[in-house]
């Protein structure tokens, strides 16, 4: 997650050249299976440095009148940034990438199949995947008393939408991407986003002015909707939560549909 | 040697400047914002719920580490593509080893390169901290050095790493179960005493607990948790293997 | 023993081995360089070509036999030696990120050169090479050839005392090809010592002063080109293509039996070596065959391989 994002983008004239020239590995092989699997060992290992190791420091921690403890306050952002992360990416690293090297796309729009349904097709994908990592992560927070076996499978379906809103969009930007160096201007947001969206610390601390601008932002919205389900309090303010989130699956999937449209059936 | 002559091992540290004069745009938010961004986020947002560990302020605490895992950071991402990328796809290494330059300069300069990659992120990220007021002591003067010491105690080791592998999807493994693992649970964000016993050596192998402890009783001007001839040790150590492993490994790669 | 630097044979090689594992690349060969020299190596891939050019470039450690460089020992003098040699690779490796002038700039940087030094060679260099249009420009964009007249400007940047070229020319297209063997042949014609290697036997022809003709690690034969077409082949080459018939055409060569010095049946077509081309294919009218076409031609050194090793050049 955030520290490969870190470490890979040192120096990306480098990192690009292995990344086009090494084109045919990144979705094949057992390697491709490793990182995939391994992929989801990241939120867990910050649930547990930051959750529960700096938890400890902290003890207990009281938001919106409801007592608990920091790890159960850092672990459904994590799960959150974990869902996030898993489909951006599926649907803009590799998704762009086979849009610019592989010509996939251009091979299957000659068939009588839709772009629209070309995206469809990717972000299924990236759910699954997505939805595994989570899954999982659940049960992980299950088993340490991080919130119940009922809240977490409330909150299930909500971890999917978070991956459907950012798969959506994360397959918008990728259509609009001009080449790799992109990518260091999207991971630096999403790092930006990962440090501040309420993930390690409630936003009402930050001054008023900071505060509403993260409102504004996803990861906000992703954070909140799941640490309500994952920890029982729930709210009104769950619905504008879920309904922020629809609207950027709906319209991240309607841009990207037009652009591939605009890209491919010139 | 006539004058402006100059060592291989110099010649090679020119050609990664040379490079990094171009390519430098892109590193400036991950050697420069990021650290303090990310202490922001943990040192000031989460350390307002912390209050006061071992008798200083939480960012106060966690800015050694920080400032030590940056440089760690910086030194194992900028020896795993770029090393293997100069065996596998640019072949400078091959282009090297054509001239007089040999393994041990091609390591030399690429290690001397890192050196001052870090000391750039080291001496801005102290020079915003300072602001902060996030430094105690003038101890913190030796921190700059601490950090090339473990520049190359963790960069040499993952050097001989890429120079040793054929395919770039083990730095993903590296990064995963190596690089992460060490940043989160070396002592950078909370002290490793908190740990359970089983687990706490493994803190203890990793060359960043040691440069964290060096980094942490400088700022704050304190005696860190084993002798400085200790943790100076073992750093010197990793250094010392890693460089005679990737020697090594250069030599295997480039015969034949 | 007391022989001059300069009477020295640049390249000394007796009995030399290399040996990967169970395979034999290079099987015991002899050499002698000379300074001022054109020598080639030419053989199909697989020859030991690559392998004997790294052995000589001192990266690669002889497995046996006695091999002196400029009259040093290649592993215990590799440095040395490597500061006084020019080496252009198979394999392309210019630092794809740096401009064309750095390129040459920072591999002086290599050889010791100072700053100033690396810059006027550098410039000198691309002039040479015809590339002082594109000194500050990257080198993706440069063609193949250009890449290559690159590589050899680098590998003259130390004004090495013996140049190492591995198959230069190869996946140039024609004009490029041309355009660097007449670069090359400025190199030669300036003193330059070249070795190279080559699967082509019109670059041999064209550049090498003698060459060596290398099949299964071994070298088969010895001489200047023109020599070995003398020695191995005669003087014109009769090809002959006949349309299906007479058990195709081992059947054809049959008849041809005793028309020129020597008759040799490929898949596609009959050679006639002879050193009168008209008068074998008047001969070959007399006995009533009528091939769909005759080309008469000067012997090359293709001829020469043929005849050495049965099998043709480039499959």
């Amino acid at each position: 997650m955030m520290t490969t994002l870190v470490a890979s983008r040192v120096s990306p004239g480098r990192v690009s050249a292995v990344i086009s020239r090494n084109v045919g590995a990144l979705r094949s092989g057992p390697s491709y299976w490793i990182v995939l699997v391994s992929g989801f060992f990241e939120p867990l290992l910050y649930l547990l440095s930051i959750g529960v190791g700096v938890g400890a420091l902290v003890g207990d921690l009281t938001v919106g009148g409801r007592t608990m403890s920091y790890a159960a306050f850092v672990a459904p952002a994590m799960l959150a940034v974990s869902a996030m992360s898993g489909a951006l990416a599926e649907t803009t690293f590799n998704f762009f990438f086979k849009l610019k090297y592989m010509k996939t796309f251009e091979a299957v729009l000659a068939t009588p199949v839709r772009p629209i349904e070309v995206a469809m097709g990717e972000l299924t994908w990236a759910m699954v995947r997505g939805s595994v990592y989570t899954g999982i992560f659940l049960g992980v927070m299950v088993a340490l008393g991080l919130t119940t076996p009922g809240w977490a499978l409330a909150a299930f379906p909500a971890t999917a939408l978070v991956g459907l809103a950012f798969g959506a969009v994360g397959m918008w930007i990728s259509t609009l991407m001009r080449g790799w160096q992109d990518f260091d201007l999207m991971s630096t947001g999403q790092f930006a986003l990962f440090l501040f969206s309420g993930t390690f610390s409630p936003v009402q601390n930050y001054p008023l002015g900071v505060e509403i601008l993260i409102q504004l932002t996803p990861l906000y919205h992703a954070v909140e909707l799941v640490r309500g389900l994952c920890t029982g309090v729930l709210g009104v303010g769950l619905a504008g939560h879920a309904a922020y989130l629809a609207v950027m699956a709906v319209g991240g999937l309607w841009l990207a549909a037009r652009r591939m449209e605009k890209r491919l059936c010139v | 040697m006539t004058a402006g002559a100059v060592h291989p091992t110099v010649a090679v540290l020119e050609r990664h400047l040379t490079l990094y004069r171009r390519l430098w745009q892109a590193s400036v938010f991950s050697s420069f914002v990021l650290p303090v961004l990310f202490l922001i986020s943990i040192g000031i947002g989460v350390g307002r719920y912390v209050g006061s560990i071992q008798d200083v302020d939480y960012l106060s605490w966690i800015v050694p580490g920080v400032l030590a895992s940056t440089a760690f950071q910086i030194a194992i991402a900028e020896s795993t593509f770029s090393v293997l990328g100069d065996f596998k796809w640019v072949r400078g290494y091959h282009a090297m080893r054509a001239t007089p330059v040999r393994p041990a300069d091609m390591i030399g300069g690429h290690l001397l390169y890192l050196v001052f990659r870090v000391e750039g992120a080291v001496l801005a990220f102290l020079l915003v901290v300072v602001f902060f007021g996030g430094l105690h002591s003038p101890w913190a003067l030796v921190t700059p050095l601490v950090c090339a010491l473990l520049t190359v105690a963790a960069a040499a080791p993952v050097t001989a790493f890429a120079a040793s592998i054929d395919h770039d999807s083990y730095f993903a493994l590296l990064f995963r179960f190596v690089v992460i693992p060490s940043t989160l649970f070396a002592g950078v964000f909370f002290p490793v005493e908190q740990l359970p016993a089983v687990v706490r050596p493994v803190a203890y192998v990793s060359p960043l607990w040691h440069a964290v402890e060096l980094c942490r009783a400088a700022t704050l001007g304190r005696a860190p948790a084993w002798p400085v001839a200790a943790h100076a040790g073992y750093l010197l150590a990793c250094s010392a293997v890693g460089v005679f492993l990737a020697v090594r490994a250069f030599h295997r790669r480039l015969e034949d | 023993m007391s022989r001059r630097v300069a009477d020295q044979p640049l390249i000394f090689a007796r009995g030399l081995v290399k040996r990967f594992g169970d395979f034999t690349a290079v099987d015991g060969i002899d050499l002698e360089v000379a300074p001022g020299e054109a020598f080639g190596f030419l053989g199909p891939n697989g020859a030991g070509k690559s392998s004997t050019m790294r052995m000589i470039g001192c990266v690669s450690a002889p497995t046996s036999g006695e091999l002196r460089i400029l009259g040093m020992d290649p592993v215990r003098d590799g440095a040395t030696i490597r500061g006084r040699l020019g080496v252009c690779p198979q394999l392309d490796n210019l630092d794809p990120d740096l401009t064309v002038r750095e390129n040459l700039t920072t591999y002086a940087r290599y050889f010791g050169l100072s700053r100033a030094e690396g810059r006027r060679r550098a410039d000198e260099l691309l002039e040479f090479v015809q590339l002082s249009d594109r000194a500050n420009g990257k080198v993706e964009p440069l063609s193949g050839g250009m890449k290559r007249r690159l590589t050899i400007a680098r590998a003259m940047v130390n004004e090495p005392d013996l140049v190492l070229l591995d198959e230069p020319t190869t996946g140039l297209d024609p004009q490029a090809r041309h355009l660097l063997w007449e670069r090359l042949f400025r190199l030669k014609q300036r003193g330059t010592t070249l070795v190279l290697t080559t699967h082509y036997m019109d670059e041999a022809e064209q550049l090498c002063d003698r060459l060596v003709v290398m099949d299964g690690g071994k070298i088969v034969a010895e001489g200047s080109p023109r020599s070995l077409i003398q020695s191995y082949s005669t003087a014109e080459v009769v090809e002959l293509r006949f349309p299906d018939g007479l058990d195709g055409n081992a059947g054809y060569a049959a008849k041809l039996d005793g028309v020129g010095e020597r008759v040799d049946p490929l898949p596609d077509r009959v050679l006639v070596y002879a050193d009168d081309g008209d008068s074998a294919v008047a001969e070959v009218h007399r006995r009533g065959l009528t091939p769909a076409s005759v080309l008469v031609r000067r012997s090359t050194l293709e001829d020469v391989f043929l005849h050495l090793t049965g099998r043709t050049l480039v499959d």
